[in-house]
């Protein structure tokens, strides 16, 4: 692999951030006001819930996770759609670039994103609401982690699919994470699904992470096999990413779809 | 001696529709052949294979003698390509677009390389203004230094010279002349103009439906239809065979 290559994708999409201060705005702009909104939510809720009680942070705390997951997946997307939007594919894929350092080098930049989008917002939550993500401690670092790869699974999903149907595809590219949201049993307990939906959603790493969130600030234990759990279905989604982003770069050039890309 | 691309017996189709049918030619050094066709008749189809990004059906393309489709991203370092209609970030300055491509074909002493590139295509004036706020024979000389920034043994070119002003025209094809006789590159040219074509190409492949239906040089092909010049020729060709 090589690293120049690597940050050269990279150059590109920071030098489209560095560059407009819009663009800045619209990275920070939501997620501060999801968590903005989550957090009055929040308030109400540890006051008039017996289940919340003494645990003022616990939805803001899920809804700033959610967010990671969100964002990580949306910034990986993105830089995708950017390059249809800027009639830019083209160039991409004709540069000798190999799709492991495509991948490599769009996770990194995603990463980027992601930060600049929520550090504000989680920095707004102290003094807002007297609430801290950083009181999870180190298992926050594993959970950021463990959101962050299934973000980025997710954005593999989507962006083999705008690889391989173009641009009809990027409504789904925006609407796939709203899919996962109530499945992914963000702010209650897997209990609340109805039978059917408890077994699909046991097959989703989000559940064992915001399961443990939830345990770790009702509880203050760390349960490693939920953190187990969550790696090994993070793992398995995320080879199947990989191997589908190859598959619909082979299928692409079959059907042509990377020639007429930006239409 | 390797020749810098040879194409053998090409063959792309999709579904049931053949978009290329069993053509054969090279490029050899230091020289600049036209592909000439109505739309439709397969050019962009021939240059997309030939960059790797598509899969042809059957048949062989060989960059310096090694079949893309067995080292696609090893090959891809000696092949570059210019077309109206693919364009570099319109957000990005002219010169933060060259150090990402330049980064992208991981070109040594890229400082040095985008100097040279500026100064050959005239490119300080604004080498440091948005992209997307250039006019259109700036830009077009902006993804020209972009196309050779890792001076490529096969340049492919797509209409280069389209919706430009005369003026601007003939200055990318003065250095595209200049440029070829100083690197020796093999170019294949897709265009509409037919005057570009006679002043640079050594020799034509005439497509239509696919196939390749006639070839030789300007002055052959001219001669062998009894025309004035190759557009007429190409009327000829293509009118008959419609």
């Amino acid at each position: 692999m090589n690293l120049n290559k690597m940050y050269g994708l990279f150059l590109r999409h920071f030098y489209l951030i560095k560059s407009s201060l819009p663009r800045v705005l619209d990275l920070i702009y939501w997620p501060t006001i999801q968590i903005i909104l989550w957090g009055f939510i929040s308030k109400f809720f540890s006051i008039y819930s017996d289940f919340y009680n003494n645990t003022l942070g616990i939805i803001l705390t899920c809804a700033i996770l959610y967010d990671i997951l969100f964002r990580s997946s949306i910034s990986f997307n993105m830089l995708f759609l950017e390059e249809i939007w800027s009639r830019n594919f083209t160039n991409l894929f004709i540069a000798p670039l190999k799709l492991k350092e495509i991948i490599i080098s769009l996770i990194f930049t995603a990463l980027i994103r992601t930060l600049i989008g929520l550090v504000p917002a989680i920095i707004l939550t102290s003094p807002l609401f007297g609430v801290s993500i950083l009181k999870l401690g180190l298992p926050l670092l594993i959970l950021f982690l463990s959101l962050y790869i299934f973000g980025i699974t997710l954005g593999l999903f989507v962006s083999s699919g705008l690889m391989r149907f173009g641009p009809s595809f990027e409504n789904i590219a925006w609407s796939s994470l709203f899919l996962l949201a109530p499945l992914g049993c963000i702010y209650y307990p897997i209990e609340i699904l109805p039978n059917f939906f408890q077994i699909i959603a046991k097959g989703l790493p989000l559940v064992y992470i915001f399961d443990e969130t939830r345990n770790i600030l009702l509880n203050g234990l760390v349960n490693y096999e939920n953190i187990k759990q969550a790696y090994l279905l993070n793992l398995i989604y995320l080879i199947f990413g990989i191997g589908l982003f190859y598959l619909s770069f082979l299928r692409a050039r079959v059907k042509g779809t990377l020639m007429n890309m930006g239409e | 001696m390797t020749i810098p691309l040879q194409i053998i017996d090409l063959s792309k189709a999709y579904d049931a529709k053949e978009a290329v049918r069993n053509i054969s030619f090279k490029v050899n050094e230091n020289e600049i052949i036209g592909i000439l066709g109505p739309n439709g008749c397969g050019k962009t189809t021939t240059i997309g294979m030939i960059l790797g990004l598509l899969k042809p059906t059957k048949g062989k393309i060989l960059i310096n003698g090694i079949e893309i489709e067995k080292q696609r991203v090893k090959l891809l370092n000696n092949l570059n390509f210019i077309s109206p209609y693919i364009e570099l970030p319109k957000k990005l300055t002219v010169k933060q677009n060259l150090e990402v491509y330049g980064r992208l074909y991981d070109i040594k002493e890229l400082r040095n390389k985008i100097d040279y590139l500026c100064e050959k295509l005239r490119l300080n004036e604004f080498i440091n203004k948005i992209t997307g706020e250039l006019s259109s024979g700036q830009k077009n000389r902006v993804s020209l230094a972009k196309s050779i920034i890792n001076d490529p043994s096969v340049l492919l070119l797509d209409e280069p010279t389209a919706s430009l002003d005369p003026e601007t025209g003939d200055f990318v094809r003065s250095f595209l002349e200049e440029y070829q006789k100083e690197k020796r590159t093999s170019i294949l040219l897709a265009s509409h103009n037919m005057a570009e074509v006679e002043r640079l190409c050594s020799s034509v492949l005439m497509m239509n439906k696919g196939s390749i239906i006639d070839q030789g040089t300007p002055q052959e092909l001219i001669k062998k239809h009894g025309r004035r010049n190759m557009e007429e020729v190409f009327l000829k060709l293509t009118r008959n065979l419609i």
